[in-house]
């Protein structure tokens, strides 16, 4: 499995990548998004994949039945989810500003401070 | 010894604290410290002059072989000796010198620190710590420059001094990490023991160019001369203090210093005389160009340390003799008469001698304290400088290399230096009196101490040598030879060739004094060859610098955000990429187990995303990063982790929302760009691609340590009470890095709301508040 998760990750991190390279800031924004989704699941899939069993010690027991998915990584991705979503908000506000001020879309309009 | 070299510090970090309690007379009282300090080093004199060393240390950094190790013998001794005692005399000098400043304060911090910055240097037996010296002595000295900080000539003069002194250091600091790696230590009295071995290996020669770059920048050899004419920008006790007595001669110290492990060969003697001859002719002539009073000093400052390096080349007894006694004369006379110029600039409110005349009336004891002083420049008896140049002269004619050529330049030399003397010590005070910008009068006690003190020991030594001669200048001959040297100074040597040079050159020097303005006229038409010195060099050199800068700053940093991602990116892919070509010879991870609906969420995903570059549609390109993101979330729970799944989908439905009612707001996709950028965009995207595949393929493959969670499956149950493990690394575990999560978002929140709320703007609900975790 793991060989196809690596190349959807190439996939959307380079379709990220594409769309942070265009001028208007709103395909910026749509890049931003892309790029933490990747990172996300890069992470993951670095971690290892395990289907079906969960890190969660069942009622009544003290340790896990059997061998059960790393549940260190799934908690610093959580992290890294709840934090992205926290700069895109930011982001997306700050564009939005920044569109009022310049009234252009194009980042290169945007390229000095004095705009 | 380690309170004496850190007392200076201490007390400058107190001066802001006592000198508004002090109020004018605080100089007196900081002079308190350098005295108590000259007193304490004397007490080693008898020591030392019979032939003992001292040498403690203390640990700094054991881990870097750097420890605190202060080594004292004759020559760190005559340094220490200079460095404090005219240090006392110019800090009270000071206080009425600068009376009625308001930056007396920085003035007193800055010299006290620097005091203690040069003892740290003669006294260090470490070569890091006597860097360390080193360098802040240029610091200080740079501050001391630009006191004036507000006239542009100051702060450019300190700049000047700054770079090429530092410039010098960072050589100098290479030389020290190959001399420390060639003689096995940093300790300088362990290298002083192995010369031999130095200088025998390969690395000696760049070793010594290093070396000897760092000590002629820092002793203004020519080409580096130009910085210290500039350094009179400073207010004279600094000149009188760094810039003659004693960090100047910081370089020549050095020389001397490493001579036992360095000096003696070949290439040492033909550098260090040739350099230093030039040095001392160049100093001389351009000491009678000028019509400053500081600058003249400050070229014959030029010449001395051009004469210094010369002898600590030559390298013979005699030489190393002369060395000790030249340096103590020098040190003497030119802090004299740098006092002395202070107060003439002081009284008569001018520092230009042609603007000066009939002084003596006005100011009887500064003419005869100058006088005196020039006298001794001058190299006439019964004054010590005669002493040092007779010496000289001796040690020249005896010079193994070049000693025709070196001698010559030392006649010439002295004629032009006593023309030198005469303009500072005859012009001034004698002649019609000249209408100075001020009613001149005789200066405050305060600053008529230190010359008059100075000046008298010239005399005094002059006329019994046997008192620096026998103790002080043995011994620092010896530390320049590393054996046992007894030096026997006269004023009478008998009627031999060094005096007959010597009564040439005075007799020629008095008839350039002579003739001084036709000579200067004369000089003056061979200014134009200023223009391609080493000061316009230099000049040349910053200006490119900065063009150079200028260029690179417009190409890297030039504000499209495409060209930092797309250098960014292809950085990362070269140097990676080069690397896993090349040297990459593991495997990747293998094996294709995907089931049917796994196809089905991956074909999806691609989909979506590649939906979401192409489309020329806002609404149509949110909706497929929604897409992306629950394909994201699918994955999450197939893989064993629920609870990501869950963040994911509620995080994934709030950032569509979000963009939706942002979008409204904001205009409609436009295409800016041409098929070929998108082209070169998409080669640079897919480039990256390919990389993170790659490396993600080869971390799967690998695991090199054993996860640390084995221990939070184990102790969840029992210490954290939960039994969903990835909520207890959450809020248990790693609950701290939760608590700054927290943080961020409501950072984000705040900043969020702030720019929504002001400036006026109408007021836009965005629901970015979540409490997902």
């Amino acid at each position: 499995m793991e060989p196809l998760m690596a190349v959807l990750v190439g996939i959307t991190f380079a379709t990220a990548v594409y769309m942070m390279l265009r001028r208007s800031i709103v395909k910026l924004i749509i890049g931003l998004t892309l790029l933490s989704n990747a990172a996300n699941l890069l992470f993951f899939t670095a971690s290892g994949l395990t289907r079906g069993a969960p890190p969660i010690i069942p009622e009544g027991a003290e340790q896990p039945a059997g061998a059960v998915a790393d549940p260190l990584p799934q908690a610093l991705i959580l992290t890294a989810i709840v934090i992205s979503f926290g700069v895109l908000a930011f982001a997306l506000v700050l564009i939005r500003k920044a569109y009022q001020v310049v009234q252009a879309d194009d980042l290169d309009q945007m390229k000095d401070t004095d705009t | 010894m380690l309170a004496a070299v850190l007392s200076g510090f201490c007390l400058a970090a107190l001066v802001p604290w006592l000198q508004p309690r002090l109020g004018a007379r605080a100089g007196w009282l900081f002079a308190l410290l350098p005295a108590g300090l000259t007193a304490y080093f004397a007490t080693f004199l008898p020591a030392v002059a019979a032939g003992e060393t001292f040498r403690v240390s203390y640990p700094w950094v054991p881990g870097l072989d750097l420890e605190l190790a202060f080594y004292l013998d004759g020559l760190a001794l005559l340094f220490a000796l200079l460095i404090s005692g005219i240090g006392a005399l110019v800090t009270l000098y000071a206080s009425d010198y600068l009376a009625g400043d308001a930056r007396q304060p920085r003035f007193y911090v800055l010299i006290l620190a620097f005091m203690a910055s040069m003892l740290g240097l003669v006294l260090s037996d470490n070569l890091i710590a006597l860097f360390i010296f080193w360098e802040l002595t240029s610091i200080t000295s740079y501050l001391l420059i630009g006191y004036d900080h507000e006239a542009a000539f100051a702060r450019r003069a300190a700049l000047q001094g700054l770079v090429v002194t530092v410039g010098g250091g960072l050589a100098l600091l290479a030389g020290f990490l190959l001399l420390g790696t060639v003689g096995g230590s940093y300790t300088l009295t362990e290298l002083l023991q192995h010369g031999e071995a130095i200088r025998a290996h390969d690395y000696y020669l760049p070793l010594l160019l290093l070396v000897l770059a760092g000590a002629f920048t820092k002793s203004a050899q020519v080409p580096f001369h130009f910085w210290l004419p500039n350094a009179m920008a400073a207010p004279t006790p600094v000149s009188a203090y760094l810039h003659s007595a004693t960090m100047v001669k910081a370089g020549v110290y050095l020389l001397a210093r490493l001579h036992p492990a360095l000096g003696g060969t070949e290439a040492w003697i033909l550098l260090c005389s040739l350099f230093g001859g030039v040095t001392m002719l160049t100093g001389a002539y351009l000491a009678v160009r000028s019509t400053g009073i500081k600058w003249v000093l400050a070229y014959s400052t030029v010449m001395a340390l051009g004469t210094l390096t010369m002898l600590a080349g030559i390298g013979t007894e005699k030489a190393m003799i002369a060395f000790g006694a030249f340096l103590l004369g020098h040190s003497l006379y030119k802090g004299a008469l740098f006092l002395v110029a202070g107060a003439l600039d002081h009284e008569a409110g001018t520092k230009d001698i042609l603007e000066m005349g009939g002084l003596r009336r006005a100011m009887p004891i500064t003419a005869v304290l100058a006088a005196v002083s020039a006298l001794s420049l001058a190299g006439l008896p019964p004054l010590f400088g005669f002493i040092g140049k007779e010496l000289m002269l001796g040690a020249v004619l005896n010079a193994p290399f070049l000693a025709p050529l070196l001698t010559a330049m030392a006649v010439a030399t002295g004629a032009l230096v006593v023309a030198a003397a005469g303009a500072v010590a005859v012009r001034p005070f004698f002649g019609p009196p000249a209408r100075t910008p001020k009613t001149p009068h005789e200066a405050p006690w305060g600053m008529l101490a230190g010359p008059a003190l100075l000046s008298a020991l010239s005399l005094l030594f002059g006329l019994a040598p046997g008192l620096p001669g026998e103790g002080l200048i043995s011994a620092t001959a010896a530390s320049l030879a590393g054996e046992p040297v007894h030096a026997h100074l006269a004023l009478w040597h008998g009627l031999n060739l060094p005096l007959a040079l010597s009564a040439l050159a005075v007799a020629a020097g008095v008839l350039l004094y002579s003739q001084w303005g036709r000579v200067r006229g004369a000089m003056n038409r061979l200014e134009a060859l200023d223009a391609r010195g080493p000061e316009a060099g230099y000049e040349r050199l910053m200006a490119a610098t900065t063009r150079l800068a200028e260029r690179l700053t417009r190409i890297l940093q030039n504000g499209y955000l495409r060209s930092y991602i797309t250098t960014t990116v292809l950085t990362l892919v070269g140097l990676v990429g080069y690397t896993l070509l090349t040297r990459y010879e593991g495997g990747f991870a293998g094996g294709l187990d995907v089931r049917f609906y796994e196809w089905v969420i991956a074909g999806l995903l691609v989909a979506a995303a590649l939906f979401a570059c192409s489309t020329r549609s806002r609404l149509g390109a949110v909706a497929s990063v929604g897409v992306v993101g629950f394909a994201v979330a699918l994955f999450f729970i197939l893989f064993s982790a629920p609870d990501l799944s869950i963040t994911q989908i509620l995080v994934e439905t709030l950032t569509v929302i979000l963009l939706v009612l942002v979008l409204f707001k904001l205009p409609d996709f436009m295409s800016f760009s041409t098929p070929r950028q998108r082209l070169r965009d998409g080669a640079v995207a897919g480039l990256l691609g390919v990389l993170v595949t790659a490396l993600l393929l080869i971390a799967v493959h690998y695991q090199f340590a054993e996860p640390i969670s084995a221990y939070h499956l184990a102790k969840s149950v029992p210490l954290a009470h939960g039994h969903n493990v990835v909520n207890v690394i959450i809020v248990d575990y790693r609950a701290l890095d939760t608590l700054g999560e927290i943080f961020v978002v409501a950072l984000a929140a705040i900043g969020v709301y702030a720019m929504i709320k002001y400036p006026g703007g109408p007021g836009h609900r965005t629901d970015e508040d979540e409490s997902a975790v």
